[in-house]
C-alpha cells in the first residue's frame, strides 16, 4: 500500500524518511528466508556467549565465579590500568588529529589525499608488525624507551594513538565535512579569537557527536587489545585475561562475559550519541 | 560548499608565496611528526633489517628464504584461513544485511543487528578464543550436548584448536564487519531499479542477474577484500585459543619477538614485510573496488 503511494508520488517517498528503502518484498517466501537467515545468525552470535555464561555458573555455589572475580584485586588493577591508558590514548589521539584535520580542510586542502593515507597506513601494518617494529626501533639509544615501565607506558599508548588514526580521522574529518569551518573560522577571527580559542570552543563542540563516537571506538579497543599489550609486557585487561585463562577454570568466563559487556556498552553509548546526528557513524576498527 | 572553500583555501595557498606556505606547513607538523617516529620509522627499522644479512651487509636472501618450508607454511596457512573466513564471513554477512535491510523484517530488528554488528566486528582476541573454548571446546556445552545424543566430535576428528575450528572463531568477528560494511551499498540499491525491472517483467532472478548483482559486485569483491586483511593481521585470537599450534604469519613472528623462532633475526623482518606487502595489495585493491562501487552509490 506504502509502496504504491511511493511510486505516485515519488516526493512522498523522498519525504517519508532520510534514506530510501528499498522496496519491501511481495513474497511471504522471501520474508520466511530473511526470519531464517536471522535465526541462525543470531543462534551462532549468541551461543557462544551462552556457553560461556554457562561455564561461569559451574562452580560450586554458582555465584563462586563471580564473588572470586569480584574480590582479585588483580582484575581492578589490570581493567583501572586499561582504562586510563584508553583514556590518555582518546585524548592523545583528538589532540592530535582535530588540529590536523581541521588545517588540512581549512588551509592544506592539496595535502588531505596525503594526510588521510598516513592515517590509513595502520590497516597495511598490522599491530603484531607495529610492536616488532616499534621493539626493534626502541629497545636501545637513542631512544631506549622499552627499559623502563614508564617508557614502555609510552610506547603502547603511541601504539595505540597510532591503532586509532584510521576510525578517529574519519571520524573528524567526516564532522568537520558538515561543519562550514571557514565561515566559523572567520566569525571567530574578526570577534577576536586566537586559533586556541577557536578549537576549544569553536571547533571542538561542533565536533562532538564524531570525537565521542571515535572515542568510544577506541576505549572499547584499546581495553580489548592484546598482541601490543602481551609483547611490550604491559599489565593490561587483556593480558590478564589470558593469564588468568591458563590459571583458574571458571573465573576467565565471567570475565569474558564482562569484556562483552564492556564493548556493548561503547557501541550502545556510540548509537546513541550518533542517533540524533542522522550520519553514518564508524563502527568498526581493525584487528 | 565546503568543495569551494576547499578550493579557495588551495588558491590562497598558492597566491600567497612560499614564505606563507611554510608557515601553514608548520600546522600538520606534529601529527606528520608522530606518525613518522612511530609508525613509519619502526616500520622502516624492519624494512631496512629484511635487506640486511646477518652482518649487516646488503642481500635479497632473507625474502629468498621466505620461500623455506615453515615460512612458506605460515604464509600458506594465514592466506588459506583468511579466504576462507574473508569468502564466508562475506557471502554469510551479506545475507544477514540483505535480510534485515531489504528483507521485509520489522524495522527495529535493522538497528538491532547493526548495532551488535559493531559490537561482534569488535570482539576478538582472548575473550573471543575463551568464549568458543567454553562452547565448543572439549567441556563446552554444544560438546556436551552432541555428546548426549551421541555424537562426540572430538573423536571424529574435530577440535576447536584447528584450523577448522580457528576458521569458525574468525567468523564471529568476519560476518559482522561484513554486515557494516555491505550494507551502504545494500541501501544504495534504488527501489526504480528493481521497479523498471519488474515493469519490462523481469523475474526476480533476472533482476539478481542482470541489475543487482553488477551494482554490488564491487562492494561485495572489495568488502571480501577488507575482510582477508582483517583476517590476515589477526594475532591475538588465534594465539589465545591455540597457543603457537598453527604457525600463522603473526603467530611465527609472535614467536619470533619473544624468543629467536626463525634462528635468524633478518628473516623474521623479511616476513613481517612480506605481510605488510600483502596488507597493502589487500587495501589497494581494496580502495580501487570501493571507487568503482560508489558511481553508484550517489
Amino acid at each position: 500500500m506504502t509502496g504504491e503511494i511511493d511510486r505516485l508520488h515519488p516526493e512522498a517517498a523522498v519525504l517519508s524518511g532520510p534514506r530510501p528503502k528499498p522496496r519491501a518484498p511481495r513474497g511471504r517466501g522471501r520474508v520466511a528466508v530473511s526470519w531464517i537467515v536471522l535465526i541462525a545468525s543470531v543462534a551462532y552470535f549468541l551461543l557462544p556467549l551462552l556457553g560461556t555464561l554457562i561455564f561461569s555458573l559451574r562452580d560450586r555455589p554458582w555465584y563462586q565465579a563471580y564473588s572470586d572475580t569480584l574480590a582479585d584485586a588483580q582484575l581492578y588493577r589490570a581493567f583501572g590500568f586499561s582504562l586510563v591508558i584508553a583514556v590518555i590514548t582518546v585524548i592523545l589521539s583528538v589532540v592530535l588529529l582535530v588540529p590536523t584535520a581541521y588545517w588540512v580542510r581549512l588551509r592544506l586542502p592539496r595535502l588531505r589525499p596525503f594526510v588521510e593515507f598516513v592515517t590509513l597506513l595502520p590497516f597495511v601494518i598490522p599491530p603484531i608488525v607495529l610492536v616488532y617494529g616499534l621493539l626493534t626501533t626502541f629497545n636501545a639509544p637513542p631512544l631506549p624507551l622499552t627499559t623502563s615501565d614508564l617508557g614502555a607506558n609510552v610506547l603502547l599508548v603511541c601504539a595505540y594513538v597510532v591503532l586509532s588514526f584510521p576510525y578517529m580521522y574519519r571520524a573528524i574529518d567526516t564532522g568537520l565535512r558538515v561543519i562550514d569551518i571557514r565561515t566559523l573560522t572567520e566569525a571567530s577571527q574578526s570577534l577576536g579569537a586566537g586559533w586556541l580559542t577557536i578549537m576549544w570552543r569553536v571547533i571542538l563542540p561542533n565536533l562532538r557527536v564524531a570525537i565521542l563516537s571515535g572515542a568510544f571506538l577506541t576505549l572499547a579497543i584499546v581495553v580489548g587489545e592484546f598482541t601490543i599489550a602481551n609483547f611490550l609486557a604491559r599489565p593490561m585487561f587483556a593480558v590478564y585475561l589470558q593469564l588468568i585463562s591458563g590459571n583458574l577454570a571458571y573465573e576467565p568466563a565471567a570475565v569474558a562475559l564482562f569484556s562483552f559487556a564492556i564493548t556493548w556498552a561503547s557501541m550502545g553509548v556510540i548509537a546513541l550519541i550518533g542517533r540524533g546526528s542522522g550520519r553514518r557513524v564508524e563502527i568498526t576498527g581493525a584487528h | 560548499m565546503s568543495q569551494t572553500a576547499d578550493m579557495h583555501g588551495a588558491r590562497t595557498a598558492t597566491r600567497s608565496g612560499r614564505r606563507r606556505f611554510r608557515w601553514t606547513f608548520v600546522g600538520v607538523l606534529p601529527f606528520l611528526a608522530f606518525a613518522a617516529l612511530f609508525l613509519v620509522l619502526p616500520t622502516l627499522y624492519l624494512v631496512v633489517g629484511s635487506f640486511q644479512s646477518k652482518a649487516g651487509a646488503f642481500t635479497l636472501d632473507n625474502f629468498f628464504h621466505l620461500t623455506s618450508t615453515y615460512t612458506a607454511g605460515a604464509y600458506e596457512a594465514s592466506i588459506e584461513i583468511s579466504l576462507v573466513t574473508a569468502v564466508a564471513g562475506g557471502i554469510l554477512g551479506f545475507l544477514l544485511a540483505y535480510a534485515v535491510i531489504a528483507g521485509g523484517l520489522p524495522g527495529p530488528i535493522r538497528s538491532l543487528i547493526m548495532t551488535f554488528s559493531g559490537v561482534a566486528s569488535n570482539f576478538a582476541g582472548v575473550p573471543l578464543a575463551l568464549a568458543f573454548t567454553f562452547t565448543i571446546g572439549r567441556t563446552g556445552f554444544i560438546t556436551a550436548l552432541l555428546m548426549a545424543v551421541g555424537i562426540n566430535p572430538y573423536a571424529n576428528g574435530f577440535t576447536i584448536y584447528s584450523k577448522i575450528g580457528l576458521e569458525l572463531v574468525y567468523l564471529y568477528f568476519q560476518l559482522p564487519l561484513m554486515v557494516l560494511i555491505i550494507a551502504p551499498a545494500i541501501d544504495g540499491l534504488r527501489r526504480e531499479w528493481r521497479e523498471a525491472s519488474e515493469n519490462l517483467g523481469a523475474t526476480s532472478a533476472q533482476y539478481w542477474r542482470h541489475v543487482a548483482l553488477p551494482i554490488l559486485l564491487p562492494s561485495i569483491l572489495g568488502s571480501v577484500i577488507l575482510l582477508f586483511g582483517n583476517a590476515f593481521g589477526a594475532q591475538a585470537t588465534a594465539y589465545a585459543l591455540t597457543g603457537g599450534f598453527i604457525p600463522l604469519v603473526t603467530i611465527v613472528i609472535g614467536q619470533q619477538l619473544s624468543g629467536d623462532a626463525l634462528g635468524d633475526k633478518n628473516l623474521g623482518y623479511a616476513l613481517a614485510i612480506g605481510m605488510v606487502a600483502i596488507m597493502g595489495v589487500t587495501l589497494v585493491a581494496y580502495s580501487w573496488l570501493t571507487r568503482r562501487a560508489e558511481r553508484w552509490q550517489r
